[in-house]
């Protein structure tokens, strides 16, 4: 299924990424076995829980690359900036292997038009990953060619120039700058040959804590995130969204809405009513003034809810499966238990909506996304156009976390746009960001396991969950049946131990809420069910909790960085001598895309209230392109996990209403309750991997551990409550 | 309906509807964007500017009240010139935004926070400082509030 691109060189052979590998893989097998489940989707589910997907670029340097007269250098980032300081880390890169001064850099995010675009998205944290190979090759593609050009303009071979600093020059001192050269140079020739990438001991930015690129507009208030985005002659929109779960639009009738001064046009269509105004005030006061019914098929409960998820009611799939684990724990001395977690939001800052402008023959549409292909198809198909007409160009993302991987408001907004003939400005109100987009997914897990002297002999873990990535456009449909169970919703869930018996079920519960991505995916959850289990067997033991998960690590290459950090958070905490009055440690780890992560969490109880002190945290980042960038990531995980970890929770209430729909009502983590942070970054290997996700893993029962310690109880459920 | 206020030292009329928010009328009508929209209901203290000097919440404000007053938003915390407010320093220093989009709430209180107490406690910033960052760069706030705060003296 691989198909080599127009041009040649290794970098260009276009991948589709590891699901249609393993649909190759299923075709060796025959057709039998690939229906048949069990041992195929064990291996695609181990496959999805390593691999990461490569890259798929077939654009050149010079759609990445932009030279300017004055030599500066605009980088065209196909992936979008919304915190993780991906303009930084890549353009660390790219000035690496383009040989440039660090002031000569700029980086934008690139418009679909433009390009270069991004095959899927931004997520998975696998941005420096998958593009540390092709963007160092794709650099030094193009300063190969400034080069070759340069030395043909300066009138020698290629071989007597040398360049660096963006200035390519002679021996005996003649010399132009990169931007001199591309004034003249009409066409660009690739190099026959492959160049050269620099190694690690000649490198200038990769490995540095270079300073954010993006940290001086921020301080000044300056980026354009997508509600920030205006057009000529723009008017305001705002759209009717029902409160009900599962509620759908039925009909509009315009009410007084066409009274309101400053309303241009009620536009009711087929599957959604709104309004658009000279102002957003006005805007909202049509809204509020339609007359809109829906189709409210049920009112669901949340006990209803709670029920669904139950493990044992869904449908399973078991994803990993060694050894005999479940004839073992067929047995009376099983030890059992049950963990659950609830919805969450996303909460992110910036709402979301979209700035359409829509013409007879283009569209322009500025957005927060993370998903700017799917979303230009998504335009294009609703409005009956090419996709080469609707331009989409991703702004600055006021809060990403999973929440911009989908955005059908794109389309809405639009469709308001061609209503009036001219550009709208239209977004979600909060209450609309907490009920009408998607939420993290509420889960159910029974655990088991069996001790044979001292140690797990089987271990059993079942997740049961609301879908993750099975709503997703990014999903194939082709692809469900094959893989069976959602990875989304299982992520984290294998047991990574190295337990001789040991299996995992997935089971989907078909609940009535929207739930898709969320930072880490189950991640979250399942570690805080696997690893506090795995606090109480070796409390069951009677054996320390550090030395327990050492005992069940072995020598594999997994395992050994897995030790690693669990190695430096005990060392670091001094976990074996640590003794505080009233305070305890817990300790947890966990590994996502090939990551792993270990955390101590240092934990009080002051009148019934969790006090969470110090999050010590160690991760093995691979090559860490950027030391601060990391522990600026590994800082926001552990903020926003400990917000679940402490407080989170979104529910049904009696209406069949999602809430609460506020901030402060729902709960969330505040600068009076964030913990003193400590990141320990280790480097195995020679390439960068994710770090935006992994360190959500330990924090919920690193904490959930300590409070066992200091209060005897076991808190088997998110958000954490003494009781 | 014309309302007059000082914006970063200057003077402005404005003609919009009274009961628009502040927020709403410094985004659109003066199209200075640096102030966010997060929740409307002056719950998350993305939109915090400061009003006579004091820290406050525009997305709840009817401009109405701002009538003669002294706005500064994040456009107007930096001196004359390209030089940066002691607040924006800290923030570089200590490389706080991580998507950006609470921070200049978040700095515009800190500079009211400091212009009425020059050397705040942690329980001082606890009770100024209730903004929400969802990317969770609290941490680095905190550090930033007291290094801005050496910087100013």
């Amino acid at each position: 299924m691989s198909d080599i691109d127009k041009k040649s060189g290794s970098w260009r052979v276009t991948r589709r990424g590891f699901l249609m590998k393993a649909g190759i893989g299923l075709g060796a097998l025959g057709l039998g076995a690939y229906l048949s489940k069990g041992v195929v989707r064990r291996k695609i589910a181990e496959m999805v829980d390593n691999a990461t997907m490569p890259y798929d670029n077939d654009e050149g340097p010079t759609v990445w690359f932009e030279i300017k007269e004055d030599n500066t250098v605009v980088f065209h980032n196909s992936k979008v900036e919304m915190g993780q300081g991906i303009h930084t880390a890549l353009g660390q890169i790219v000035a690496e292997e383009l040989g440039i001064d660090w002031a000569q850099l700029r980086v934008v995010t690139a418009s679909t038009d433009r390009g270069p675009t991004d095959p899927r998205s931004t997520g998975g944290s696998d941005s420096v990953s998958s593009l540390w190979q092709p963007l160092r090759e794709l650099a030094a593609e193009m300063r190969q060619m400034l080069i070759n050009s340069g030395a043909r303009l300066l009138g020698v071979e290629p071989a007597m120039v040398s360049a660096e600093k963006g200035v390519v020059k002679t021996a005996g001192g003649k010399s132009m700058t990169y931007g001199e050269i591309v004034q003249q140079t009409t066409e660009w020739e690739s190099p026959d040959e492959k160049p050269e990438l620099r190694t690690a001991d000649n490198v200038q930015f990769i490995g540095k804590s270079m300073p954010r690129v993006d940290i001086e507009e921020k301080v000044k208030g300056k980026p354009m995130y997508g509600i920030d985005g205006t057009f000529p002659n723009m008017l305001y929109g705002a759209i009717a969204y029902p409160t009900v779960v599962g509620a759908t639009f039925k009909s509009a009738q315009p009410g007084k809405a066409n009274e309101i001064p400053g309303v241009v046009k009620v536009v009711i269509e087929d599957d959604f009513a709104g309004v658009v105004a000279q102002t957003r005030t006005a805007a909202e006061k049509g809204k509020e003034a339609l007359e809109v019914e829906w189709n409210i098929p049920k009112r669901w409960t949340q006990q209803e809810l709670t029920d669904m998820l139950k493990v044992g009611e869904g449908e399973d799939i078991v994803i990993q499966d060694e050894g005999d684990a479940r004839s073992l724990l067929d047995s009376q001395d099983t030890l059992q238990s049950e963990y659950s977690t609830p919805m969450a939001a996303h909460a992110q800052l910036e709402p979301n909506g979209a700035v359409a402008w829509v013409q007879p023959n283009q569209v322009d549409i500025l957005i927060s996304t993370q998903v700017a292909k799917i979303t230009r198809t998504e335009v294009a198909q609703a409005l009956g156009m090419k996709e080469e007409q609707v331009n989409i160009q991703p702004m600055y993302v006021g809060g990403g976390f999973g929440r911009r991987l989908h955005s059908p408001h794109a389309v809405q907004v639009a469709r308001l746009s061609q209503a009036v003939r001219r550009p709208v400005h239209c977004f979600f109100e909060r209450k609309e960001e907490f009920q009408n987009g998607y939420l993290r997914p509420p889960t159910n897990h029974l655990l088991k396991a069996k001790l044979a002297e001292g140690k797990v002999e089987a271990f059993e873990h079942n997740v049961s969950s609301g879908d993750v990535a099975f709503p997703s456009p990014m999903f194939p449909a082709w692809a469900k049946p094959i893989v069976g169970a959602d990875f989304g919703a299982w992520r984290g869930g294998r047991v990574f131990y190295d337990i001789t018996n040991k299996r995992t079920v997935s089971w989907r519960a078909r609940i009535p809420v929207y739930t898709s991505w969320w930072r880490g995916l189950g991640l979250l959850a399942n570690s805080f069910a696997l690893e506090s289990f795995m606090d109480e067997l070796a409390h069951t033991a009677k054996k320390d909790a550090f030395s327990f998960r050492m005992n069940h690590l072995g020598d594999n290459e997994a395992s050994t960085r897995m030790k690693g950090v669990l190695q430096a958070v005990a060392d670091a905490t001094r976990w074996a001598t640590y003794a505080v009055p009233g305070r305890a440690l817990g300790m947890a780890c966990s590994t996502d895309v090939r990551t792993p992560v270990a955390q101590v969490a240092e934990v009080s109880v002051v009148d019934g209230q969790i006090k969470v002190h110090k999050i010590t945290c160690a991760i093995d980042a691979g090559l860490a392109v950027n030391p601060d960038g990391i522990k600026a990531q590994c800082e926001g995980a552990i903020m926003m996990a400990l917000s679940s970890a402490l407080k989170e929770g979104l529910y049904l209430d009696e209406n069949g209403e999602l809430g609460p729909t506020m901030y402060g009502a729902y709960p969330m983590l505040s600068l009076r309750d964030a913990p003193e942070v400590e990141v320990i970054i280790l480097q195995t290997g020679d390439s960068p991997r994710g770090v935006g996700e992994p360190p959500m893993g330990p924090v919920a029962p690193a904490v959930a551990n300590a409070l066992f310690k200091l209060t005897g109880q076991r808190l088997r459920e998110l958000p954490l409550k003494i009781v | 309906m014309d309302i007059q206020f000082k914006l970063n030292g200057i003077d402005h009329k404005v003609d919009a509807d009274p009961e628009m928010p502040l927020l709403w009328v410094l985004r659109d009508v003066l199209n200075l964007k640096g102030t966010k929209f997060g929740c409307g209901r002056a719950a998350c203290g993305a939109c915090t500017v400061q009003l006579d000097g004091a820290a406050l919440r525009s997305c709840s404000l009817p401009v109405r009240y701002a009538a003669g007053k002294n706005i500064r938003t994040i456009e107007g915390l930096n001196g004359k010139g390209d030089s940066l407010h002691p607040v924006q320093k800290a923030w570089i220093e200590e490389q706080v935004p991580q998507c950006g989009y609470c921070q200049s709430g978040f700095m515009m209180a800190t500079a009211a926070l400091l212009d009425s107490n020059p050397n705040p406690s942690d329980e001082d910033i606890d009770n100024a400082l209730t903004n929400i960052c969802r990317c969770g760069t609290y941490h680095r706030i905190r550090k930033a509030i007291h290094k801005a705060a050496s910087l100013a003296r």
